[in-house]
């Protein structure tokens, strides 16, 4: 068995980061500041870490290998990594005043971090699986974590799901394993094959495809997301509609580019199924929502779509990769924007609570105001735009880019690409359909981004009480990334394609 | 001159920055309007020092090309040639006009510098589709337009302004997306974005190219309108904000014109050939049916909005007929219909906003008690139905001239009624809307205010000279539409 330590640095680093937040939770009771920092500096080395495994050299490193290697770790992997860690960062620094107790909130953090870190260097189905559910995993227990009935209610809808999908994939994996004789990407593409085991192989392909389309909300395991998003508490919803879903595309591009091309044919007819009932169920459906959260729910379902119809044509993982990026930058600064919206200063000042640098924060005078901490309607936006201009500036630029039009230029170059690689594929008329998709997207994206401007209710407050420190330096820099990688997008295209 | 370039793109948006930056109402509009002012005099600057013209068929007089986004085929490739030159200046001379009528006038007067702003990107955005010499940065420039556009017409409109605003960036996206498909047929097609080079030789095949030009065609008749994709277009018209309206009406509708025969034209020209006939009855469609559709319209704005179909009709029948009179009469129309209905629609708010109503049967004797008003309004019909001697004369005459070239006589024949209909129409507006006894909301109004005079005048002049020495526009556009009839080999 040979082990590429260097490969594991960002693994390490990851688990390292659970564990010191639960140390940290041990010698530091009741201290949400430090528990919080911990972890982020956790994420951040990781981070750091897998950007320079990314930027060390073109060479491909390997850990446990036997015959063939069950972990693989080249430009693309580390990339990911990296991407993952940096979502986790965003989301720590969204989490400051969450409802949750910080050292298992953090530490279950953490651990969903070490599956996706994971999950990017996967080579075999079993190491895919094992990352993806460790991805997940920690999932049920942060949706619940804040104890109210509707938390409990979306943990349970999500666990539920959940058990079915991933029983659905192993079942799937299982149906491969046993007509291939290998669990290893590579060395299942080159089995011999035996014909009379190829139904086995479609149906293996088929259950496997479709189990992982529950992580990405792929229609018609979709109907978890928007409770499950709206229950949680908002910084677990911006993970779960990130990274989680993140985790869902990277699996799908592994299982179906590096695994399955031997059932192409069957992996593209369940991909553009999938794709043309995702995207358009998911914008019409979103069509009718007045809830904030349930809205961008309904919209990544949507968005999962466009992902999956680029994986339906050839060379369309890289692609594929490339737009979940951009898709994820730009939905956590919606998610961040909403956050710093709807979080009110920290009004119960207790030590618990991180106090800026500078002294205590901003308390409001009495009456304590009602504690507001999941999205709302759209209606309770009205007046932001006057009212918390920065802010309002930062979920436009989402909602503009998750729409795909300029000033949001990340998310036109993401549909550029994907409809470029479906016209180059010869598909133009799934290409028309992910366009005309993109005009339903866009009316309630229009309607959630009016919102903010229309007149606020006589008698409340002109100014928007002004978010914890950290979530507004969080919002300001995730807006800030979705911006710049719209004008130098190539960095993640070359990302993508790095091997 | 290559900085110059750069720079009639990139002063818009500072001042745009600084006008939103600025915390104070008033000077946030006073740096737009300079920063609109700086634009001009750079776009005007572009015509100086020209690179000699290549064998080319496109040969810009400057260039700017780096390469942006090689994943996608994109590089920030900008140029200005005899076509483009005449659209920038046009739009960088509407764009400082409605600035500085927006100095004094804001709807509901608030927040005037978020308004400036907002005029300010979309000039960045339509400048840049006429200044894009790249098919992917077009469609980035294409796009740009569409969200500053829907928030004027949703901040700053009429009573039913968000129904209308909506109306107009959904409709307008469903072309777009149609676009992009079609360029981007284009573009995997030819291996290329680079339009000098897929003007110069089309390695698109016969096939492709039908593809392509029904799509790229689609995408443009939306914005131009075409009719029948024209119905976003007179809710959006009417209730947008003067300076909304005067935009849209004076330069965005041509994004849609400009592109159909640059980019259609160009890079698919076997296709534009195949389709010329179904494009040339749908304008002539379009300048009947908005000829008629105005004869029974009440409502000013609403008349002058459909008046632009029958205008565009010309245009596009223009540069169906392929033949060099064709594409002169389309950018001679263009800038015509950019003049006069800027002008139109300055009047029509200038009037709306005095009488409070823009319903042709409340209004009347507007020669008795504002005979400055009236006589603008009456010079800017007359012009606008094509009197000769003043702009929109050339480019409607020269349409059905082009189109007897190309052997459609039946259709220079509709085409001429159609223009027929526009005086018809036009005369009616001013029997109801000036002669006859004031009505009671055209009583006291409010003399007219400097800062309305000199927004107006500018296009007044503009419209004279037009007419007079049409040379003005068709000498630096003869040499690229050689280039492009070249293509089309239809003469």
């Amino acid at each position: 068995m040979r082990i590429d330590h260097v490969a594991l640095l960002p693994g390490y680093a990851a688990a390292t980061t659970a564990v010191l937040v639960l140390v940290l939770d041990l010698l530091f009771p009741g201290r949400r500041g430090v528990v919080l920092a911990g972890a982020a500096v956790g994420a951040a080395a990781t981070a750091a870490l897998a950007f320079g495994l990314a930027l060390s050299g073109d060479e491909a490193r390997f850990a446990f290998c036997g015959s063939a290697c069950s972990f693989t770790v080249d430009g693309r992997a580390a990339a990911l990594m990296g991407v993952f860690a940096l979502v986790t960062l965003g989301v720590l620094g969204l989490s400051a005043t969450t409802r949750a107790p910080m050292g298992e909130h953090c530490f279950l953090l953490a651990c969903s971090m070490t599956g996706g870190v994971v999950l990017a260097g996967a080579a075999d189905l079993i190491t895919l699986i094992v990352a993806l559910e460790t991805l997940t995993l920690p999932l049920y227990v942060l949706v619940g974590l804040r104890r109210t009935l509707v938390s409990a209610d979306a943990a349970v809808t999500f666990l539920v799901v959940s058990v079915v999908a991933t029983a659905v994939s192993l079942l799937g994996a299982g149906l491969l394993y046993a007509s291939t004789g290998a669990v290893h990407f590579g060395q299942m593409n080159a089995a011999a094959k035996d014909p009379s085991l190829r139904p086995l192989a479609v149906v293996g392909c088929v259950l496997l495809l479709g189990g992982l389309g529950f992580k990405v909300a792929a229609v018609p395991l979709h109907a978890w997301a928007p409770p499950t998003y709206d229950g949680a508490p908002l910084p677990v919803a911006a993970y779960l509609s990130t990274a989680s879903k993140l985790g869902g595309v990277v699996a799908l591009v592994y299982v179906s580019v590096e695994a399955v091309p031997f059932e192409h044919d069957v992996a593209v007819a369940a991909l553009v199924v999938l794709a043309l009932l995702t995207m358009t169920v998911g914008n019409l459906v979103a069509l009718r929502q007045r809830r904030m959260v349930r809205l961008l729910a309904w919209s990544s379902i949507a968005q999962a779509g466009y992902i999956l119809a680029a994986l339906a044509v050839p060379d369309g993982g890289a692609t594929a990769l490339t737009y979940a990026v951009f898709f994820v930058a730009l939905e956590l600064a919606a998610f961040a924007a909403v956050v710093a919206l709807r979080t009110p200063a920290p009004v119960e000042a207790d030590a618990r609570v991180l106090v800026p640098a500078g002294g205590a924060p901003a308390v409001p005078a009495a009456p304590a105001p009602q504690v507001i901490d999941d999205g709302g309607t759209l209606a309770d936006y009205a007046g932001a735009a006057r009212g918390a201009p920065w802010r309002s500036a930062a979920l436009v630029l989402a909602l503009a880019g998750l729409a795909g039009l300029p000033p949001g230029i990340a998310g036109l170059f993401a549909k550029v690409a994907v409809v470029r690689s479906l016209v180059d594929s010869d598909a133009t008329w799934l290409a028309v359909i992910v366009a005309l998709n993109a005009v339903v997207g866009l009316a309630y994206y229009v309607r959630a981004g009016a919102g903010l401007f229309a007149p606020a209710e006589p008698g409340t407050p002109v100014r928007w009480p002004r978010p914890h420190w950290t979530i507004a330096v969080t919002t300001a820099l995730i807006a800030l990334v979705a911006l710049v990688i719209g004008f130098a997008p190539q960095i993640v295209f070359d990302a993508a394609a790095a091997r | 001159m290559n900085a110059v370039l750069v720079a009639v793109l990139v002063i818009p948006a500072l001042g745009a920055l600084a006008s939103v930056v600025i915390r104070s109402d008033r000077a946030g509009r006073v740096a737009g309007t300079v920063a609109a002012a700086l634009s001009l005099v750079a776009a005007a600057l572009l015509a100086v020092d020209r690179a000699p013209a290549t064998g080319d068929r496109l040969s810009p007089w400057h260039q700017v090309d780096v390469a942006w986004v090689p994943a996608v085929q994109l590089r920030f490739h900008v140029g200005v040639d005899g076509v483009s030159y005449p659209l920038v200046v046009l739009t960088a001379l509407l764009t400082l006009l409605c600035c500085l009528y927006s100095l004094w006038q804001v709807p509901g007067e608030r927040n005037g510098r978020q308004l400036v702003a907002l005029l300010l990107v979309v000039e960045v955005g339509i400048v840049g589709v006429f200044l894009a010499l790249d098919l992917i940065l077009f469609f980035v420039f294409f796009e740009l337009v569409l969200l500053p556009m829907y928030a004027i017409i949703a901040g700053w409109g009429g009573p039913e302004r968000r129904a209308a605003a909506r109306k107009f960036v959904l409709y307008t996206l469903f072309g777009s997306v149609i676009l992009l498909v079609g360029l981007l047929v284009v573009v995997t097609g030819a291996n290329t974005a680079d339009l000098v080079t897929l003007t110069e030789s089309s390695t698109l095949g016969a096939n492709a190219q039908r593809i392509a030009f029904v799509l790229l065609a689609v995408g443009f008749a939306v914005k131009s309108p075409l009719w029948p994709l024209h119905t976003w277009l007179p809710d959006a018209h009417t209730e947008a904000p003067t300076v909304g309206s005067v935009i849209l009406a004076g330069v965005l509708l041509k994004m849609g014109t400009y592109g159909l025969l640059r980019i259609g034209v160009g890079v698919a020209p076997d296709g534009a050939r195949w389709a010329s006939p179904v494009l040339a009855g749908l304008a002539v469609a379009a300048i009947l049916v908005g000829g008629l559709v105005c004869l029974a319209q009440t409502e000013l704005k609403r008349l002058i909005a459909y008046s632009s179909v029958g205008h565009m009709g010309f245009v596009l029948l223009g540069i169906a007929t392929l033949t060099t009179t064709g594409f002169q009469a389309a950018l001679i129309g263009n800038l015509a219909h950019g003049v006069i209905t800027g002008l139109l629609f300055f009047l029509a708010g200038a009037i709306k906003d005095r009488a409070h109503t823009g319903d042709l049967g409340q209004l009347g004797g507007l020669r008795e008690t504002a005979p400055v008003l009236a006589g603008l309004l009456g010079f800017a019909a007359i012009a606008s139905l094509g009197l000769p001697g003043l702009a929109g004369f050339w480019g409607e005459a020269f349409a059905v001239v082009a189109a007897v070239q190309r052997g459609w006589p039946v259709a220079a024949v509709l085409a001429a009624l159609g223009g027929a209909l526009a005086a018809a129409y036009f005369l009616r507006l001013l029997r109801r809307a000036t002669h006859g006894s004031a009505a009671p909301a055209v009583v006291g109004l409010s003399p007219l205010r400097r800062y309305e005079l000199a927004a107006w005048v500018p296009l007044v002049l503009l419209a004279i000279a037009l007419g007079l020495v049409p040379a003005l526009a068709l000498t630096p556009s003869a040499h690229p539409v050689r280039g492009l009839t070249a293509v089309t080999h239809a003469d």
